[in-house]
């Protein structure tokens, strides 16, 4: 494959099979740093397999995936974790805040265990949380909030360390098009302020419609629309 | 849309003269297509014939005579008639899809590739649109939604339509 230059995130020949199932049959991927890119393609095609194996949370069977020039097959589970901890943020569909914590702490949590002092980190935190208009809710729990307000909360808690790569995963499936829109908006809005890349997977074209640009998944293969027009 | 009913529209709120009625159209209705001056003055004469507008005064100046028109008790329920009449939902693009999916099995060609290049075309819409609507008043915000749900649809068929591929093959083919 020839990866656009300064790409940040590549894959070539991704293989991943689950017992029979092929997951990912020769999947590829790139992306530049402050592209919103989407993984589109039917329920079952591979995209959230294709996700997982560029987040390094899934080691592929095959192919290679290089981080800013490291190679993720090279490195130790330890120094996977330290990568998705220190480099890469997270927002899933649901289920990711944690309930016995408010919100300004769901948001500060991953800079406290990056040994952040808690002051300082819900400081931030609460920062991120104005960014995406939540900066209220801070002191609730996340069982008191909205699913559009809890997603923000979310989306704040993945961009809280400065990621350079946010993965998320139908970051909108649980929530109305109103709410989802504007979780869509303030996410993309906020990445591309700190520059960072964002892999969006998602089924739904006006989600998908708020990157530069997508891949499509079938059969585990990926195909880079913009590389076919 | 019905430039005739949507000029007479305009007309609703008081007499205009041709230019300003364009003026008003291409300000709210005409974002992607501003009207041509030949399409009002034509379209004016028609309502005019039919009674649904008349001349309300005729300005002259140093250029050519302007006639400020007003819209007529007729025109009023003409307006009235089309705005309570729902519009017919047109399959306009998928029976020039489904036609061009067709050929491509039967030549035995690719049809996931058309309906691939299909979806990215659709996509850059809606990523222009959804731009539009993230710049743009609440006004640009509805209009723009309004596409973008029109176009969803046409991508969800299209999906749909990728998932049957293997199906309407074997059923092109006996």
């Amino acid at each position: 494959m020839n990866a656009p230059g300064g790409s940040l995130l590549v894959a070539e020949g991704l293989r991943k099979a689950y017992g029979p199932t092929m997951a990912l049959d020769g999947a590829e991927f790139s992306i530049h740093p402050g592209e919103v890119v989407a993984v589109m393609g039917p329920s079952g095609s591979g995209k959230s397999t294709l996700l997982h194996c560029l987040a390094g949370i899934v080691t592929p069977d095959s192919g290679s995936i290089m981080y800013d020039g490291q190679d993720l097959a090279t490195m130790s589970d330890a120094q996977r974790s330290r990568l998705r901890r220190s480099d890469f943020g997270f927002v899933f569909q649901f289920g990711q805040l944690v309930p016995e914590l408010t919100c300004v702490e769901n948001v500060a949590l991953p800079l406290r265990l990056n040994g952040a002092p808690r002051k300082q980190a819900e400081r931030t935190a609460l920062e991120w949380m104005q960014r995406l208009e939540v900066d209220d809710l801070g002191r609730k729990r996340p069982g008191e909030v909205s699913g559009g307000q809890g997603q923000r909360v979310a989306v704040a808690r993945s961009l809280v360390t400065d990621p350079r790569v946010l993965f998320a995963d139908e970051p909108t499936g649980a929530l109305d098009s109103l709410n989802g829109e504007r979780v869509m908006e303030l996410l993309t809005e906020a990445a591309r302020s700190a520059n960072a890349a964002v892999v969006l997977v998602t089924h739904e074209a006006r989600v998908a419609a708020y990157s530069d640009r997508e891949i499509v998944v079938r059969d585990g293969k990926s195909r880079d629309m913009e590389r076919v027009i | 849309m019905s430039i005739g009913h949507t000029l007479l529209g305009l007309l609703e709120s008081g007499p205009r003269h041709g230019y300003d009625l364009k003026r008003a159209f291409d300000e709210k209705f005409g974002h992607d297509r501003p009207l041509h001056y030949g399409q009002v003055y034509s379209t004016m004469s028609r309502l005019l014939k039919n009674g649904l507008v008349e001349v309300d005064g005729i300005e002259s100046g140093g250029g050519p005579e302007r006639k400020r028109y007003a819209i007529t008790d007729a025109g009023i329920t003409d307006v009235e008639q089309w705005l309570a009449t729902p519009e017919k939902p047109e399959p306009y693009l998928q029976s020039t899809l489904y036609t061009k999916i067709v050929l491509a099995l039967l030549t035995h060609r690719d049809a996931a590739d058309i309906l691939d290049t299909q979806r990215a075309e659709h996509l850059r819409s809606m990523r222009i649109l959804t731009d539009r609507k993230r710049r743009g008043d609440l006004a640009d915000q509805l209009i723009c939604d309004h596409a973008l749900f029109h176009l969803e649809a046409d991508l969800r068929w299209l999906e749909l339509a990728a998932a049957r591929l293997d199906k309407l093959k074997a059923a092109v083919h006996t």
